[in-house]
């Protein structure tokens, strides 16, 4: 069980990993997340969506971005070692069904959890245009994965080192004017570009799907952390997301939200570093 | 600078509180010492003791870690009796025929008998007597509220005048079970020839853990599934380590393992697997659910979605469960606020206020919409509260929330009340006075007014019946609208106490037993061909 088959490095930061989960492989849909920590006594728990999934390998695949410490030694695990506590398939599954036209719009690491639903609107029959952002050329990740389910595939760079020269808003704007307007749009990635997603999608009146990245501990509906404001109402990520309609979403609190602990997180992160560095020196590299 | 404030604060509240404690100073020795002394002269009398003797018996303080240094420190607050204060408590009783304090406790627990067996000094024979009707009593004789309960309707409380002189039933039980857990001597209760059945356990807190271990001894095969990495549910992350400490619910853990109890962590039913399969696919022949209190409520006033305000639940999880306390370890941060407002007045309020303290707070504000005489909690909690120097504000409540542009918390506006008629439930309703508001200086709010219940299996399960607050509904015997399944705890009963979980527990695993012992027709290649999937491979 949690044991890491395979390791591959997407970009500098980017990190894919295939992880030994017979039960979680089965159970899984489009759109759910797994909750994971490296240490019992005194690791963090943190949700990362599931990329894939292999039901009869027993296995599902993680993307994760180094941001922080647990993501940081989670890198570091080689093949072979086990991830201590690892639980899921956690939050509702993506509602796929024959919707018609569907745009995905993926930014940075937001294109894993993209994949699967991207997959499974294109099993369900829906004419599929995929979206990928990323500032450069080196962070567009899963391109070939992508293209691969979808029937247009358009990709921005914020510096056009690659594709176009754009933010994902623009192309996405431009398919909501196009006569056969999208009948769906799902968007994930940072904060920011889902907030921005939405707000191109809104005067089309076009229902645009968002996952949240919410701050999380149990994930089962206890502890209340990872609560959003959607509609003026307070809703749980973990057990009423962690996708919600775009249109309803409070983002500017969702990110103030996220940046609670944002500075004991870059102290970890930085101490961390400094731990790595000793460790070493001390093995005398 | 900052533990100058601290002490600053402390002496302010105690100076406010004046004669109110009735907790002891002395030291542990002291009180061991004086009890000593006592036990000597009363085993010396020639005369048996009569009623007027022992009521004569001065009731035994429990030493307590002194205030200031446990503000600094998440040691156990309360230290437990010494073998001479156990039996000085217990020979207090006076043995009633009619046994009122047994009508207090929900299970029923032999008080009388047991009392008697540690005024004689068998504390063997007290514990084992405990332990026909109760499965925790360690972490029952921590955080029971007898106050409420058993010695409540004490007779000797009732002629002293005081529920506070009632016998110390809880100090007893916890001493008498300490021992025995201290002493390795926990004897494994007989489990009888395995009959081949199997039952899931949903959760591993108290209701969990007690229909497990009853269900077991009939000989049946039982697989506790839980989701978080630890099990112990709310006495692992919801009660802190300073009133019930962690090694305890381990050992307790560990004795269902010893059972032949299989625990499965990081297992969410009806997402790592769906209830009903347990049972089609995986051959469980009975399942008990108890999945405890869920999602926090909060008083949907402006301000609330700031950064700073976050629910109890999750500030305890993050301190008790995740360890944050221990900034120096833990991966897992916590806030780091220098005036924290706590909101509610029950144990959950209290848990937050007195943590809070114990992670360095300047100032930790407990904000209570009714008086002390309502407040839910435990006498015990309120008075080390106010020992370290959480400044209670009765009769306020918030209006909302200010925050800076960051969505920082800078201060929390409040209303004064007062109390007006009797509501439903009995307390008098407090009123809000117009025109009272005023604004503390606060950086963090906690949330500790409630629970609404955990929706996830009801989400996964729709044919699991459950009310207009989302708790399951279940008969007197725990059977829910599922054929085979049972529940209990705080997910029938909406947050309530260990104890009663524990109780409901029992009940739940009794009828379980019952239905097992039934000849029923389940196809054996079944149950053989799904035993794989919670068989060891999941470990
Ligand atoms: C801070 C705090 C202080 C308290 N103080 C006291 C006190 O002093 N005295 C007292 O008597 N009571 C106290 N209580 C109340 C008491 O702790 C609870 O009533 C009691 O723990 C309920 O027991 P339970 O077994 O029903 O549920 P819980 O203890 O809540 O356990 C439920 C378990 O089920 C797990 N679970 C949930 N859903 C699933 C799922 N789908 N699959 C698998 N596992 C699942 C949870 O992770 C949890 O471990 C306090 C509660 C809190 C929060
Ligand atoms: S009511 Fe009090 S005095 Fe009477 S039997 Fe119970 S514990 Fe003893
Ligand atoms: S993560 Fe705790 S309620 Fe969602």
């Amino acid at each position: 069980m949690n044991r890491i088959i395979n390791k591959a490095k997407l970009s500098e930061e980017v990190y894919m990993i295939r992880v030994e989960a017979p039960l979680i492989a089965q159970e899984r849909r489009p759109g759910q997340f797994v909750i994971l920590q490296l240490d019992s006594d005194f690791g963090e728990r943190i949700p990362l969506t599931i990329a894939d999934a292999d039901s009869v390998e027993g296995s599902i695949t993680l993307i994760f971005q180094v941001v922080g410490k647990t993501t940081h030694k989670l890198a570091d695990l080689e093949e072979g070692e086990i991830i201590e506590n690892l639980v899921g398939p956690l939050g509702k599954p993506t509602d796929i069904a024959k919707f018609g036209t569907v745009v995905c719009v993926g930014g940075g690491i937001g294109v894993a959890p993209l994949h699967p639903i991207a997959q499974g609107m294109k099993r369900a029959g829906n004419y599929l245009v995929t979206i990928l952002g990323a500032r450069q050329r080196d962070l567009v990740i899963l391109e070939d994965r992508m293209k691969a389910v979808s029937d247009e595939l358009i990709v921005c760079t914020d510096d056009g080192s690659y594709g176009r020269k754009a933010l994902v808003t623009e192309p996405l704007k431009e398919l909501c004017e196009r006569a056969t307007a999208p009948n769906l749009v799902v968007a994930i990635g940072p904060p920011i570009m889902m907030k921005f997603c939405a707000e191109t999608t809104r005067p089309y009146g076009i229902h645009t799907v968002v996952s949240l990245n919410a701050i999380m501990m149990d994930g089962t509906g206890m502890c209340g952390g990872c609560r959003v404001t959607v509609g003026g109402k307070a809703m749980f990520t973990c057990v009423d997301g962690p996708e919600f309609d775009g249109h309803l979403v409070d983002f500017d609190g969702f990110m103030k939200r996220l940046g609670a602990y944002r500075k004991q997180e870059e102290d970890a992160h930085e101490q961390c570093h400094l731990d790595m560095a000793a460790q070493r020196k001390e093995a005398g590299q | 600078m900052h533990t100058n404030n601290a002490i600053l604060t402390w002496q302010r509240s105690e100076k406010k509180l004046g004669s109110e404690f009735h907790m002891s100073h002395k030291t542990r020795d002291q009180l061991r010492d004086e009890a000593g002394k006592i036990l000597a002269d009363l085993l010396n009398r020639k005369d048996p003791l009569k009623p007027k003797d022992r009521l004569a018996i001065p009731s035994q303080d429990m030493p307590a870690q002194d205030a200031v240094q446990r503000r600094s420190n998440m040691n156990e607050v309360a230290l437990g009796f010494s073998a001479e204060q156990a039996q000085v408590e217990a020979l207090r009783c006076i043995q009633c025929r009619n046994a009122p304090c047994v009508k207090g406790c929900p299970v029923r627990i032999d008080i009388p008998g047991f009392v008697h067996a540690a005024a004689e000094g068998d504390f063997k024979k007290s514990i084992d007597i405990i332990k026909a009707s109760s499965l925790l009593p360690s972490v029952c004789g921590r955080v029971c509220p007898q106050e409420a309960q058993c010695q409540l309707e004490c007779t000797v409380g009732k002629t002293l005048k005081d529920v506070d002189k009632a016998v110390g039933i809880g100090r007893i039980e916890r001493f008498v079970a300490d021992l025995e857990r201290e002493s390795g001597a926990a004897s494994l209760p007989f489990i009888k020839p395995e009959t081949g059945k199997k039952v899931a356990v949903v959760g591993s807190g108290p209701a969990g853990i007690t229909a497990a271990a009853d269900i077991r001894r009939e000989g049946h095969a039982v697989t506790v599934f839980e989701a978080f990495h630890k099990p112990g549910g709310v006495m692992v992350y919801g009660i802190p380590e300073f009133r019930l400490p962690k090694k305890i619910v381990e050992a307790e853990a560990n004795a269902l393992k010893a059972m032949g109890v299989e625990l499965v962590t990081n297992f969410v039913v009806g997402r790592t697997r769906k209830l009903k399969d347990l049972i089609d696919k995986d051959g469980f022949d009975a399942i008990f659910i108890g999945s405890g209190a869920g999602l926090p409520k909060f008083l949907n006033i402006p301000g609330e979605d700031f950064a700073g305000v976050l629910s109890a639940n999750e500030f305890l999880t993050r301190s008790n469960l995740m360890k944050a306390y221990d900034r120096e370890k833990a991966d897992t941060p916590i806030i780091n606020a220098r005036k924290v407002a706590v909101l509610g007045g029950g144990n959950v309020a209290m848990d937050s206020a007195r943590t809070a303290v114990r992670l360095g707070a300047d100032e930790v504000h407990l904000v209570y919409r009714r008086t002390e005489a309502e407040m839910p909690a435990r006498v015990e909690e309120v008075q080390h509260a106010k020992e370290e120097g959480v400044i209670f504000h009765l009769l306020q409540n918030a209006k909302r929330i200010l925050g800076n542009d960051a969505h920082q918390v800078i201060g929390m506006e409040c209303l004064k009340y007062e109390l007006g008629e009797p509501d439903d439930s009995g307390r008098r309703r407090p009123v809000v006075i117009a025109g009272s508001e005023f604004v503390i200086d606060v950086d963090a709010v906690i949330v500790a007014i409630g629970n609404e219940s955990n929706p996830l299996l009801k989400q996964t399960t729709p044919d699991l019946d459950t009310n207009k607050w989302g708790n399951i509904i279940a008969d007197e015997n725990g059977s829910t609208s599922l054929d085979r399944v049972y529940a209990g705890g705080d997910i029938v009963l909406g947050a309530a106490t260990v104890i009663l979980a524990m109780g409901q527990g029992r009940t739940a695993a009794a009828a379980i037993n019952e239905l097992l012992a039934q000849p029923h027709s389940v196809d054996p290649l079944v149950v053989a061909s799904s035993t794989c999937l919670t068989g060891k491979v999941l470990l």
